[in-house]
């Protein structure tokens, strides 16, 4: 009786350990993964490159300035007064949104030059833009139009910095 | 010698190996040409590792250096212009070979039970290659290279809340870069080793269901041949067929395969014209552009890789022999070729109206036909057991498998 008693103790103790030993050996297992996982996220020095300062004095009215920033393209459009009517009349396609929320000044745009869809650069046409991989249109106030793209082209965080100066990768 | 022999076979089971998987494997007398692919598929992966470790040696990972370390193979080592060109030239024909292996697969329905793993590793096989496919192609780091890469990672930021960040994670920067060149090449250079062990388990799986064979019967002993020397003289004329192929392109149309536009260096902010991936994506591809939802478009791509897998369930009939006995499903299958030829048309042209109609009919039929397959194989099979135009021996086993399946 008390023998028995002995011998399951024993086994409930051994289950015990069992239990520890696996839990311990998977947690380790897991946290170890964790600086190989991790050591594939952006280098420090990439992301040191996180802003870039455009003077924009230089943007013609009615041109467009491509700027590389985090690799991105981002456009910089200097819209024209007919342009800027134009577009603050429509509010987009499917993902509608007013042309105010979209600039900080209305003359100047500034957007993410990759396509919502699978990350192509838009070519620019009278229109807005024009995705070559699949075909979604954008107008000039990069909001979608047709396509397979399902959101507007992204606002990066910007500011103006002087009245012909902006930085691209942050807010204020 | 056969003193050296002895004295690892008392360490080693060598000989046994060797005669019992090799020399004296019993091999249905009855197969044909179409059972010469798997062969020529592991020659293929000899050709990708050797040519490829080499290449390694002359080949710079690299953002900056990466497309000038390719002219300066293609121009300055010695021979390094058939190394290049009997490594790209084999990407292809590994997919020429493979798929043909698997549409050999799908017309004899060598899927049926008992081989579903023997498929499934073969599927795994599939995944593996497209991978090291495709990272494999961002190295040259031309236009196309990178804007297929920035294209493919860009598909899984359509997984839910934390889309953008694996996104990033996969290419370790804001925008396909340096970081994801250096990591496609050391997964490029480790997959294959991958494969080498998958293809291992495949041929263990293989060699415990044995190969099936054109009328789908199991045969009798007296109906095996060993597999030397029958099979070994028969693949290795098939390999010299396919030599004669591969090396007409690698020699006279080396550029075949590469898309001019990879000609032209990585440029971050300029999109070629039209971005057209590797043929052997272009149906998976146009089934992606067909659906008008990011989403939807990726989960569609995926399902219709992996759809495969579910054959030997999907398909419910007990006949054996796959299309050759069944005539339902010899139509389906050749309707589901034109099918595929359809999409890799439409995938490799820019998505204008018709096309992407053209796109959006050849991805429905696509689904539509693996769905209709469970009903469509049930209903042939009636009709073929009814009709009493089979042979004896394909009447007799499909009602042993059917007996298999009450019982």
């Amino acid at each position: 009786m008390c023998k028995d008693h002995t011998k399951q103790a024993d086994a409930s103790r051994r289950d015990f350990l069992e239990t520890l030993t696996a839990t311990v050996a998977g947690g380790g297992i897991i946290a170890a993964c964790v600086p190989f996982v991790d050591s594939m996220e952006p280098s420090a020095d990439v992301l040191e490159k996180a802003t870039v300062e455009v003077d924009i004095s230089k943007i013609a009215l009615g041109q467009e300035k491509t700027i590389a920033w985090q690799g991105k393209p981002v456009f910089v459009v200097h819209r024209t007064p007919e342009v800027i009517t134009e577009m603050e009349a429509s509010r987009g396609g499917k993902d509608p949104e007013s042309d105010k929320k979209r600039v900080q000044h209305p003359e100047w745009l500034v957007v993410v030059g990759i396509c919502t869809h699978l990350g192509c650069v838009p070519n620019k046409t009278a229109q807005g833009w024009f995705c070559p991989c699949h075909g979604s249109v954008y107008d000039n106030s990069g909001r979608i139009l047709s396509g397979p793209a399902p959101k507007n082209l992204l606002l990066p965080p910007y500011h103006f910095v002087e009245e012909n100066k902006i930085l691209i990768g942050k807010k204020s | 010698m056969s003193k050296i022999l002895d004295w690892v076979d008392a360490r080693f089971p060598l000989s046994n190996f060797v005669k019992h998987e090799l020399t004296d494997y019993p091999t249905p007398r009855n197969l044909s040409y179409w059972w010469g692919f798997g062969f020529l598929a592991g020659f293929v992966l000899v050709i990708q590792l050797v040519t490829g470790i080499f290449l390694a040696m002359h080949y710079k990972a690299d953002s900056s250096l990466a497309f000038d370390s390719v002219q300066h193979i293609m121009r300055e080592v010695d021979y390094g212009w058939l190394l290049r060109y009997l490594h790209s030239t084999g990407a292809s024909a590994f997919f020429i070979v493979i798929y043909t292996h698997m549409a050999r697969t799908l017309y004899y329905g060598s899927y049926r039970r008992p081989r579903e793993l023997l498929w499934w590793t073969g599927q795994l096989l599939l995944l593996l290659m497209m991978a090291t496919a495709f990272m494999g192609y961002l190295l040259p780091w031309g236009q196309m290279s990178y804007w297929g890469a920035t294209v493919i990672t860009n598909l899984f930021s359509a997984a839910p809340v934390i889309g953008d960040q694996i996104v990033i994670w996969l290419r370790g920067g804001f925008s396909v870069d340096d970081p994801t060149l250096t990591r496609f090449f050391s997964l490029h250079y480790l997959l294959p080793f991958l494969i080498s062990a998958a293809v291992i388990i495949h041929l263990v799986a293989l060699h415990t269901v044995r190969s099936s064979n054109p009328s789908g019967l199991n045969l009798a002993d007296k109906d095996n041949i060993p597999f030397h020397p029958y099979y070994t003289i028969k693949d290795l004329f098939g390999l010299g067929i396919f030599l004669l192929a591969y090396f007409a392109i690698v020699f006279f149309k080396p550029d075949l395969f590469i898309d001019v536009a990879n000609n032209v260096p990585a440029n971050p902010m300029q999109t070629p014209a039209d971005i057209v991936p590797e043929w052997y994506f272009l149906p998976f591809y146009a089934i992606l552009r067909s659906v008008p939802n990011l989403g939807g478009g990726v989960v569609a791509m995926a399902v219709s890789v992996v759809i495969f897998a579910a054959m030997p369930y999907l398909d419910r009939s007990r006949i054996t022999g796959g299309a050759r006995y069944r005539p339902i499903y010899r139509v389906l299958f050749y309707f589901f070729m034109i099918d595929i030829l359809v999409l890799g048309y439409v995938g490799a042209h820019p998505p204008a109206d018709l096309m992407k109609l053209m796109g959006e009919i050849a991805t429905g039929i696509y689904f539509l036909t693996f769905l209709l397959l469970p009903f469509v194989s049930r209903w042939e099979e009636k009709i073929l057991l009814k009709g009493g135009r089979l042979p004896a021996a394909v009447v007799e086993m499909a009602n042993k498998e059917i007996e298999a399946q009450h019982g």
